[in-house]
């Protein structure tokens, strides 16, 4: 299985503020209720888009911004901390990356989150808090300028500005290399995997 | 060397270092549900793969199910859909399926538990986050996504980094009317809703060791709220105790070495932890929350906390729960208007929990302006639970009482909040739009205050309301 090396993602980007925003929020449960993760890209925060009353709320995901990282199929999501905690529902990164975002910079995010992004070859990079507001209010104020999240270097640039970024090794090594799905190096293990499983008193059938 | 249970489990099921740093873990057990299995096995047809072991993984129907009909086709036909899916997929590929007609359908996170599936000193992995209820047996239990249950499905391991391992010791007696919920709510509470990034959380001392097993399970459940993967307690005779009889349980000739086996994957004294922080039982009083994340809690006497106290991080969100809860800062929670209760959940629909609030319940009724529903987690729950006569307690208190399954912890089933309804609810999340209604509301706690609500109506403290 051949993949992309996903060294860079240049993209436009879109400031969704706010800390501990959960998964339940990114794609709520009733779109869960399917057996493909077809589609789910129009519903990425649904019920922060929309109001009970069906109208559209004021949400950065339906500026005209959002607009245009859904044409062109690639964008940059600046969140907070902790972002996609809670469900470890991989249809939240799913949706967000149907709807045309292809990397996240923030704060910090939730483990199961990170590496449910990662395996569909999304990074995302970590700021510090004071260069995470500076992204942030950079991005709010130049929406036309692309801003680079460089996976290799771990940097995250914007016009003039570069902050430096993390991300952990393994993910970034996965990423830079085009190994970002697990499964080819799982698969590879198979004869060490046997020899595990006979170590294993519980696991029948060995 | 001393070691912890994380690295010794770890140790036993590493397979090998991967080339981008990683470990191939082994996952000797894993659980599946039919919202996050259908794409998994889909992708699995895709790559023309098969599943590696299949006797290694265990399914069950929970999220969708309604709960208060049994007959098929569902009057929801996506339900029905996604659990013939699961039919298909558990046929296809010979893994074991508990289904509704079994007798032994629940909540998955309470089957395996009830099956004896569940067993110290092995990895466990289902696709939902609350995999780590399994940690009170000991065992290393992860949450993953479904791209991984694909991997787990067709290689039967993981690609993993190990935890850190933080040690939360509770030591001393909880005060009567105190629950393992409150504890959890209050650890939450105290190290954050993203405290637990980076950490398995081993929670130990004395607390603990009097804890039955399915008060373990409750703590261990909320493991990933406060924001740590896996949570786990040590095994011991309690542990080995609650096992022995069930029908994966090792048979008579394996038991003893069985037991040898489990113990010997207990945290050795002396071992080093990433971190250790510690609690008093007795300062923990009966917890509720009053935001949108379980770390926004406070004890039921307390008022909710005024703004200009937090931090400007804090105070962001707390600004946007207030105004979700429709609630005010420095004031107090209790006495706030409930309209729904809700007694259920893998954090605490068990029967246990069932059990303690009936001795509370006989000769109480639900107030007039309440809805009040219990749902048993599983079928053998429910089923106990009748043989028992709990259900007549509760429906005589007025309660409806439902089928097995998640419920209205998650509203992915018929059970929901309608408009801005706000739930006292026994369940683990209070996120906006959790229990299905947009501007709903949840508030978290015990079994027993959600007891107390029903009755009054109102927020309560269970100790008043029922003089525990």
């Amino acid at each position: 299985m051949s993949l992309a090396k996903i060294t860079q993602v240049k993209a436009l980007a879109l400031a969704v503020p706010g800390d501990d925003i959960d998964t339940d929020r990114i794609i709520p449960a009733r779109f869960l209720r399917c057996v493909t993760f077809d589609g789910l890209g129009e519903h990425a925060f649904r019920d922060e888009r929309t109001g009970p009353d069906g109208k559209e709320r004021p949400h950065p995901m339906n500026s005209a911004q959002a607009a245009r990282i859904a044409a062109a199929k690639q964008g940059v999501m600046v969140v907070g901390f902790n972002f996609g905690c809670g469900s470890s529902r991989e249809h939240a990164p799913q949706s967000l990356w149907r709807f045309g975002f292809t990397a996240f910079v923030g704060g910090s995010f939730a483990e199961i989150f990170f590496g449910n992004s990662t395996t569909l070859g999304v990074p995302c990079l970590t700021l510090s808090k004071e260069d995470l507001a500076e992204c942030d209010a950079f991005v709010r104020a130049n929406p036309e300028v692309e801003v680079t999240v460089d996976v290799e270097k771990q940097t995250v640039s914007a016009g003039a500005k570069t902050w430096q970024a993390g991300i952990a090794a393994s993910a970034r090594d996965g990423l830079i290399k085009g190994k970002w799905d697990p499964i080819a190096d799982l698969l590879e293990g198979a004869d060490s995997v046997a020899k595990t499983a006979g170590g294993l008193a519980y696991v029948e059938g060995k | 060397m001393a070691k912890t249970l994380f690295q010794k489990v770890w140790e036993a099921h590493a397979v090998r270092k991967l080339p981008n740093g990683q470990t191939q873990l082994f996952i000797g057990t894993h659980l599946i549900h039919e919202v996050t299995s259908p794409q998994a096995f889909g992708m699995l047809r895709d790559l023309g793969l098969q599943v590696k072991f299949p006797q290694r993984t265990f399914a069950t129907v929970d999220h969708i199910v309604p709960t208060n009909e049994i007959k098929e086709p569902y009057s929801d036909p996506i339900a029905q859909e996604m659990i013939e899916a699961l039919r298909k997929n558990t046929k296809d590929y010979g893994i074991r399926f508990f289904d509704t007609t079994t007798g032994n359908q629940g909540i998955v996170h309470m089957v395996g538990p009830e099956q004896g599936i569940t067993q110290p000193g092995t990895t466990i992995a289902c696709g939902d986050s609350h995999t780590a209820t399994h940690g009170a047996f000991g065992a290393i239990a992860f949450g993953i996504g479904t791209t991984q249950v694909r991997d787990v499905l067709a290689t039967q391991t993981l690609a993993l980094s190990p935890l850190k391992v933080r040690r939360i010791e509770v030591n001393g007696k909880l005060a009567p009317g105190v629950y393992a919920k409150d504890v959890i709510l209050h650890i939450i509470r105290v190290l954050g809703v993203n405290g637990g990034i980076g950490y398995a959380y081993e929670y130990a001392g004395t607390t603990f060791d009097g804890f039955s097993l399915e008060e373990r399970m409750t703590v261990c459940n909320m493991s990933i709220e406060g924001g740590a993967r896996c949570g786990y307690v040590n095994p011991d005779q309690k542990t080995f105790d609650y096992i022995k009889g069930k029908p994966f349980a090792p048979k008579a000739a394996d038991w003893d070495s069985a037991v040898v086996r489990w113990a010997s994957f207990a945290s050795d004294a002396g071992c080093q932890y990433d971190d250790i922080k510690p609690f008093r039982a007795e300062e923990i009083r009966p917890t509720v929350t009053w935001g949108i994340t379980p770390g926004q809690a406070i004890f039921i006497d307390e008022k909710m906390p005024a703004l200009e106290t937090l931090n400007a991080a804090d105070r962001q969100t707390a600004e946007d729960a207030y105004a979700h809860m429709k609630l005010a800062p420095n004031t107090p929670i209790k006495g706030t208007k409930v309209d729904v209760c809700f007694l259920g959940s893998c954090t605490n629909g068990r029967i246990s929990d069932l059990r303690e609030v009936a001795k509370y319940l006989k000769g109480r009724k639900v107030s007039p302006s309440v809805k009040a529903i219990v749902v048993p987690g599983s079928q053998l729950t429910a089923i106990q639970a009748v043989h028992e006569g709990l259900d007549k307690i509760y429906i005589e208190a007025g309660f409806e009482w439902r089928g097995a399954g998640c419920s209205m912890c998650l509203a992915m089933n018929p059970d929901k909040l309608v408009g801005d309804q706000l739930c006292a609810s026994s369940s683990n999340r209070n996120f906006k739009g959790r229990q299905g209604s947009q501007t709903g509301r949840t508030v978290l706690m015990s079994p027993l205050m959600v007891a107390a609500a029903a009755i009054t109506g109102q927020v309560s403290d269970a100790r008043e309301v029922f003089k525990v």
